[in-house]
């Protein structure tokens, strides 16, 4: 599949992936350079907003489970890692897959991670929609006449 | 030699111990895991994120197997467990908008684009127990259809478009957060509704029907229902762009009520709002009925009194775990209390006999 | 973001983070004492004691205010991604940091209300050099008396009433110490 070069759209892929995934995927990629923390994996929390009526003023929904992570790679290049839930390995692993796909080792790590987790998303998400379809009513409308 | 040994605290460890074996119960039967309440008990847990205020799947079973089930004591915890966790931040305003739909329903118009999706809802079960379930049972693959990629615009902004309804406008002002500053009144409509997603299901729904019995008058349509899924964005400020970091599952409503116009607004339809974390149906339709009641004064409406109109007593009493806090303290010692309490009755029955023997 | 302002948080937050939370509190219960405080390492011109003790006390809800030399882009961005502190005026800050020349006068700060007199601003103060040498200190804490090197002018710019006022800390290197407003001083 195409290959994600946009740093904002694997980053959210990997906020999103399930629980021990990347991490699992990561490993598959091989031998990678030793990353060192810049800020270890640590677990808070991110007050979600939402907007009255839909359109109108911010307000705050509630809390959401967050676990994020940042590091260096020896050749400088810096990883951050944001991911949903309370995992560190998690965040410690999107956090070596983001700096990784700056370098050279890009290839090899979208091919093994987040080409195959922007599929599985999109499974996930089209399974569902199928599912929702189906439960969508067609109204037929009866049209009697004059007896 | 004596050892002072406080009572208390043995009976405490062993109140401790018993609980624990009353919790796990039969021990023929097999114990529960917290992922078995998690896929199977999903809408325990979406009431113990939304009230709890605290959005993990994980977290919410985990509160549910340890409360035994008792659902505000599984709040309780989360509330709890929320106080230690740093916070980052907080995310952009949710577009909900661009929802994937898993369910989509709207009272007031019949066909709408992206039509009315039933999703997977209890609305047209017949109530009956099922004793099929008692038993573990394969169950069937759900149906799957061709999917409209059109998008699935709100169904107020139709009504929008003849001016029938007020669009909601933002003017950047910030939401106040009531877990950071003590709720004051009077309470600007952001720190409501934050009040009421986290607010008791059950006070909520109280309050809302008592709008509906006509304490407060206000008929209410359900323009529209939806859940589903929801990415949410944050500003990182060391990457210097907005990214997602996670998706959320949402129930919105929105109602339609009517305003029959003054002398200086012509009659339209005016709105109420709902928002909860999971798939929480009642509550979300509750909120946005209580959320209308509460707007009665900036919408110029007279105040009938009504419980779900005084924006005191729904705020300072919606929140379950203030309530179970002041209520169950009674249960504490208050022997001197009591004590002084005893000895007043005792006198004034005393004075009064002596009254009488005179 | 520039790299270097990655660089300088808690190796281990838990215990570095509590281990300096204990040095700045020790700081302000006994003022006068000179504590050490390290663990963390901010751009310059900020001493390593300045933004250990920010980096303990300070988060996304307690507004800072950089003053003078501080206030640069390295310092800027450090804040903001090892705190996530808002970076506000005089008027609304919790804590302020800078040489005593940059944070005077004191009028601007908030000195708490009656009601709530402990939401009031902490100016941590950068100093060229910290010994127990200077003023006389007396109060709460203090035994008998105490000397510390404090910047000219400070004491007599203290001018709020009791229990408003200004709590201080003196940053140097990897020293610290405090002045509470509690604490009487005498040149």
């Amino acid at each position: 599949m195409t290959q994600i070069t946009d740093r904002k759209t694997w980053l959210g892929l990997l906020a999103r992936a399930p629980q021990g995934r990347i991490a699992s995927l990561l490993s598959q990629v091989g031998p990678v350079p030793p990353a060192t923390d810049l800020r270890r994996p640590e677990v808070g929390s991110v007050m979600v907003q939402g907007r009255a009526g839909g359109t109108g003023n911010a307000f705050n929904l509630g809390e959401m489970t967050v676990t994020r992570c940042s590091l260096q790679l020896p050749c400088g290049t810096v990883g951050h890692g944001y991911v949903q839930g309370r995992s560190k390995a998690d965040a410690r692993a999107a956090a070596v897959v983001d700096a990784l796909l700056q370098t050279d080792y890009t290839n090899r790590v979208h091919a093994a991670v987040t080409a195959l987790l922007a599929a599985e998303a999109a499974a996930r998400q089209k399974s569902r929609a199928a599912k929702a379809a189906a439960t969508r009513v067609e109204f037929f409308t009866l049209v009697r006449g004059e007896d | 030699m004596y050892v002072a040994v406080k009572g208390g605290e043995r009976a405490i460890d062993n109140a401790h111990a018993w609980l624990a074996e009353e919790r796990r119960g039969d021990l023929a039967v097999p114990e529960l895991t917290t992922a078995q309440i998690r896929e199977q008990m999903t809408l325990a847990v979406n009431r113990v994120m939304a009230e709890g205020s605290l959005y993990d799947p994980d977290l919410a079973a985990l509160a549910i197997k340890q409360a035994r089930g008792d659902l505000i004591e599984a709040i309780f915890l989360i509330r709890a467990y929320r106080t230690t966790l740093p916070r980052f931040g907080s995310s952009l305003p949710v577009d909900t908008g661009a929802m994937a739909c898993d369910r989509r329903i709207s009272a007031t118009f019949k066909d709408l684009p992206g039509g009315q999706v039933l999703g997977p809802t209890f609305d047209y079960t017949h109530r009956l127990l099922d004793f099929m379930l008692a038993a573990d049972g394969d169950v069937p693959a759900a149906p799957e259809m061709p999917v409209d990629p059109a998008p699935v615009p709100h169904v107020m902004s139709f009504l929008n478009s003849e001016g029938l309804i007020a669009q909601e406008t933002c003017d950047g002002t910030p939401a106040s957060d009531l877990t950071r500053a003590p709720l004051e009144l009077p309470a600007a409509r952001a720190l409501r509704l934050q009040a009421l997603t986290r607010g008791d299901e059950g006070f909520v729904l109280g309050m809302a029907y008592s709008t509906q019995r006509g304490y407060a008058r206000n008929h209410a349509f359900v323009g529209e229902l939806r859940i589903g899924t929801v990415p949410v964005e944050m500003e990182i400020p060391e990457l210097g762009i907005s990214i997602e970091i996670g998706e959320i599952t949402l129930t919105e409503c929105e109602t339609v009520n009517q305003f029959t116009g003054s002398k200086t607004e012509p009659a339209q339809f005016t709105r109420g709002y709902g928002l909860v974390f999971g798939q929480t149906e009642r509550k979300a339709i509750s909120m946005a009925l209580v959320d209308r009641a509460l707007r009665w004064e900036e919408l110029g409406e007279d105040d009938q009194g009504a419980p779900a109109q005084d924006a005191e007593f729904v705020l300072y009493h919606c929140d379950n775990i203030q309530a179970t806090g002041f209520l169950e303290h009674i249960k504490l010692p208050h022997y001197v209390d009591f004590q002084s309490e005893l000895e007043l009755v005792r006198k004034l029955r005393r004075d009064a006999t002596g009254q009488g023997a005179e | 973001m520039d790299n270097a302002a990655l660089q300088g948080g808690f190796i281990d937050p838990a215990r570095d983070a509590a281990r300096a939370f204990r040095a700045g509190m020790e700081a302000m219960a006994r003022p006068g004492t000179i504590q050490t405080l390290n663990g963390c390492t901010a751009p310059a011109p900020m001493s390593v004691a300045a933004a250990t003790l920010l980096a303990t006390l300070c988060d996304a809800e307690t507004p800072l205010h950089l003053a003078g030399t501080c206030d640069t882009d390295g310092v800027r961005d450090w804040v903001r991604f090892h705190l996530g502190a808002p970076l506000v005026g005089r008027a609304d800050a919790m804590f302020a940091v800078g040489d005593w020349d940059a944070l005077a006068p004191l009028d601007a700060y908030a000195v708490g209300t009656p009601d709530y007199p402990d939401r009031s601003a902490t100016l941590i103060v950068e100093v060229a050099a910290l010994t127990n040498t200077g003023a006389t200190l007396t109060g709460p804490g203090i035994a008998q008396t105490v000397t510390l090197s404090l910047p000219d002018g400070l004491l007599a710019a203290r001018v709020a009433r009791y229990p408003l006022g200004i709590d201080f800390y003196f940053t140097c290197g990897d020293c610290i110490a405090a002045l509470p407003r509690t604490t009487k001083g005498a040149r």
